[in-house]
């Protein structure tokens, strides 16, 4: 349906009409074929797989029995492209297009392409349900479950599901007083990183003083690995909306800004989409669902870095200024853009809304645990089996996602450490892997709960060496305005510099403490504040690896260059001469079947030796 | 009515009648009650009152707007029972706030600060005048050679006083520096030449040229291992 063509909604009733209509027109029958066009499928060829279903069910004449649905990312990226047969549920995984013409082939004779199966690694089982895949399984899905089956551009797709209809609630059936209650009494609690109470902030924000209020959504989502928010606004991008539109109702605003990250391109499209169909609906712009209440958004690309996510520099930038951030003591829901009183929330936090005027409070708040409740989307990466979007309950021990829904660690090897919370959260060990998923619960461990970056490290990965990445990274983002995080987090490299290169010395750990305390107690915002937090983490929980580095000038887990001495273990040396050719330096001498040697004065340590070695010969210390 | 006790410098206090629509606030400092009118920030209520308060400062200057640059500033407020640190050159001044300027823990926190600026300039007279007076000989890092501070108050008079933004801030991080347009060393034509900024600033970064324009300082960036980070 053009959008030029579709009658303003005047009010519930029409709504309601409407979505009546769409469904009838729905067979719950209907075979159809659910493409993944998120922008992690996309770029493993989602969109050659799409065509190629187009252009075979145009030659087969079967436009009209099987329906293609492109749908938003469902999460499983690392399989992709992901195709799912509805309504039986079969569950396609790394498809191609030479696939095509047997997929579409066997779904009309009610058959399977078994080879196109996911296979259970741990039992070797193939799976035909998207439901029965360990992925899957164990996770909850109530934020990110339309994600994956409706097609984000249409809207009438997500008012068939649904869609709106807490709007349509919130605007006639709750007076704004009851809103904000109903979000307090939720729990719920930011998802952007600070887990401040969503509506307690709202609550606020309607009570400052001033006639023209602002609600913002912050897509900036500059966490290294992080992608729900760009899934949510890409596969959902109308639950963001009726999230926003029930806030800036319930706080009095008429204008709303989605500020996107700009190397997003496909969350932009989606969502300005979403904003133009809404539109044309009457569900955005003047006397919304005949209510009277007007509500306008826009979209603006994000300046490009990490820092614009922080709320005030979010704000300067979205005023057209560097987008620095500025002490809050003055709050943002009082004083926030062009120093009118705004309120500034993620995108999963909107997302969140609608679920909750929908279900109540009550509902929402039996999940989770006695302060964190609902559920949260984790962005599971780094060395386990099953990468993706992973949405969980609050409260889910972090064993659970990381060995159950993530099938744990990569290569059979041995779990050592999570990072949750994005670059400056902490790492925490194998002995708190009990900890469950909770903001406070977190905090206290020494990490955060964060927008929801959760990256696994496994037995060969050096503790010292991955703080110091982390540290290069924050350094590279602190936007350099005050003294504490810019010359602070310089400082800590510079000090895991000389501890990595074996030229530690002890007092240097309690340098990096007085470090972190002059950075946690002095820095004007959140990134400087938090950022030694992979450094505090790593010394507490893997003290011994630093002591490693300084007193043995030893790394342990064999990754720290300038600490690395290769040699042979001659009882184990055939002779074969392989590294002794393959060595770039000509560091390795030796003669047919006698043992090699390497000469450490000319070694360059690149390790070529021991990845050639059949034998394990080459000794690595 | 009620009368109070307010000290107007560390050695001299007098006693108040507030009127009833008197719009005052009062909050104590280091023990001493003040009085200041509302709008101002914890480090402008006690600027002009010696012996009140010890809090250095280095990006704060009465002509420009407070920027909370360098930290130096620093206080512990008690409000509603609960301590913080706080920029005092931002913080507002609230009726009955308890503000505590020189703490072991504010103090610990300066010196910290102070380390890393005096690494970062090692020959610069104001920040060695800081450090010896918060027990710093040497800085246990790598030292730089650096005169300028990024407090940007040069920049901030420009645009704000001057109403030119002939120079400007650019870079992110270690990389920051100030600069005129383009990315150049050497002043355009926006710069009228005023002065304003070498006045301003607080280390003798900048100085005036033969042209009467400032000459802007160069950042050098010491450590090999953050020059791998330039792009
Ligand atoms: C350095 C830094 C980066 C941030 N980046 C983001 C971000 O990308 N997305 C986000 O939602 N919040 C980000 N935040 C948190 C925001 O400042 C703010 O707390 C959040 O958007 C508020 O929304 P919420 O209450 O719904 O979480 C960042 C904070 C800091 C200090
Ligand atoms: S803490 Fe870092 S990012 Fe935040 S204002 Fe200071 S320099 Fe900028
Ligand atoms: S004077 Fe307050 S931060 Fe510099």
């Amino acid at each position: 349906m053009s959008i030029e063509q579709v009658d303003r909604l005047v009010d519930v009733a029409a709504l309601e009409r409407l979505r009546q209509s769409i469904i009838e027109k729905r067979n719950p029958f209907q075979l159809r074929l659910r493409i993944c066009n998120g922008t992690g499928c996309l770029a493993s060829g989602a969109d050659e797989v799409t065509a190629a279903f187009e252009a075979e069910l145009t030659r087969r004449g079967l436009s009209a029995e099987i329906n293609l649905v492109k749908s938003g990312c469902h999460g499983f990226c690392e399989k992709g492209p992901l195709v799912v047969v509805e309504p039986q549920e079969t569950f396609y995984q790394r498809v191609k297009p030479e696939h095509v013409p047997a997929i579409v082939a066997a779904t009309l004779d009610g058959k399977i392409v078994e080879e196109l199966l996911y296979v259970d690694p741990a039992t070797g089982e193939r799976i035909l349900h998207e439901q029965e895949v360990p992925f899957y399984r164990g996770q909850t899905r109530l934020v990110f479950g339309s994600n994956g089956t409706i097609d984000p551009t249409q809207i009438e797709d997500y008012i068939a599901i649904g869609g709106y209809s807490a709007l349509a609630k919130a605007l006639t059936q709750m007076s704004t007083a009851e809103i904000i209650d109903e979000v307090k009494r939720s729990g719920l609690r930011g998802r952007g990183g600070g887990g401040f109470p969503t509506g307690v902030k709202w609550e606020s924000c309607r009570r400052a003083d001033g006639d023209i209020k602002y609600v913002v959504c912050n897509a900036d989502e500059g966490d290294p690995g992080a992608y729900m928010d760009r899934s949510l606004l890409e596969g959902t991008p109308h639950a963001v909306l009726e999230g926003m539109i029930i806030g800036a109702h319930a706080i009095g605003a008429h204008e709303g800004y989605i500020y996107v990250r700009n190397e997003y391109p496909l969350a932009v499209s989606n969502a300005r989409r979403a904003i133009e169909q809404a539109m044309a609906y009457g569900l955005l712009g003047k006397d919304i669902l005949g209510s009277g209440f007007d509500f306008k958004v826009s979209i603006n690309r994000g300046g490009g870095a990490f820092v614009c996510g922080e709320s005030s520099a979010l704000m300067a930038s979205l005023e057209g200024q560097v987008g620095e951030p500025r002490a809050k003591y003055v709050h943002t829901v009082e004083k926030g853009l062009w120093d009118r009183p705004t309120c500034l929330n993620n995108v999963e936090t909107w997302a969140n809304v609608p679920l909750i005027i929908n279900r109540g409070a009550d509902w929402y708040n039996q999940i989770g645990t006695e302060k964190s409740k609902g559920t949260k989307i984790f962005s599971l990466v780094g060395k386990v089996n099953n990468t993706g979007l992973v949405e969980v309950p609050m409260g889910i021990p972090l064993r659970d996602i990381i060995f159950d829904i993530g099938g744990g660690i990569l290569d059979g090897k041995k779990f050592k450490a999570v990072q949750t919370g994005g670059p400056s959260g902490g790492f925490i060990p194998e002995s708190l892997l009990h900890l469950p998923v909770d903001f406070d619960r977190l905090t206290e461990a020494g990490s955060m709960m964060g927008s929801g970056a959760m990256i696994v490290m496994d037995e060969g990965t050096c503790m010292v060496n991955m703080a110091k990445f982390f540290i290069d990274f924050l350094e590279e983002e602190s936007c350099g305005k005050c003294v504490p995080c810019r010359e602070g987090i310089d400082r800590m490299g510079e000090v895991l510099e000389r501890i990595t290169t074996g030229k530690g010395r002890m007092e240097d750990l309690e340098l990096l403490e007085a470090l972190a305390d002059t950075l946690r107690l002095g820095s004007l915002c959140a990134l400087g504040s938090t950022a030694a937090n992979p450094v505090l983490t790593s010394l507490r929980y893997f003290r011994d690896e630093y002591i490693a580095h300084v007193v043995d000038k030893k790394c342990p887990a064999g990754e720290c260059q300038a600490l690395i001495q290769y040699s042979i273990i001659s009882e184990k040396c055939t002779g074969c001469m392989v590294c002794v050719r393959e060595c770039p330096s000509h560091a390795v001498t030796g003669k047919r079947r006698e043992p090699a040697v390497i000469d450490l004065a000319v070694c360059s340590k690149c390790g070529v030796c021991y990845d050639v070695c059949r034998f394990d010969a080459v000794k690595r210390a | 009515m009620k009368s109070v006790t307010v000290w107007v410098d560390g050695n001299t206090s007098v006693e108040v009648i507030e009127p009833k629509d008197s719009r005052a606030v009062h909050l104590t400092v280091d023990g001493k009650l003040i009085r200041t009118t509302p709008g101002k920030s914890l480090l402008e209520a006690v600027w002009n009152r010696p012996g009140i308060g010890n809090i250095p400062a280095l990006c704060y200057h009465p002509i420009v707007q407070s920027y909370g640059a360098c930290r130096l500033c620093t206080v512990e407020v008690e409000e509603q029972g609960r301590t913080r640190f706080v920029a005092s050159c931002l913080y507002p001044a609230k009726e009955g706030l308890v503000v505590r300027t020189d703490t072991d823990r504010v103090r610990q926190l300066r010196k910290g600060v102070l380390e890393l600026l005096l690494a970062r300039c090692p020959e610069v007279k104001v920040i060695q005048d800081l450090a010896i007076e918060y027990g710093i000989e040497k800085p246990r890092f790598a030292l730089g050679v650096q005169d300028c501070i990024l407090c940007g108050l040069c920049v901030r008079t420009c645009r704000e006083n001057i109403g030119r933004s002939a120079i400007s801030l650019v870079n992110r991080g270690i990389f920051r520096e100030v600069a005129a347009p383009f990315y150049a060393y050497e002043l355009g034509d926006g710069c009228v030449g005023c002065g304003d900024c070498v006045y301003v600033c607080p280390t003798g970064a900048l100085k005036l040229g033969p042209d009467g324009k400032p000459v802007l300082p160069k950042v050098h960036i010491p450590r090999p291992a953050a020059e791998g980070l330039l792009r």
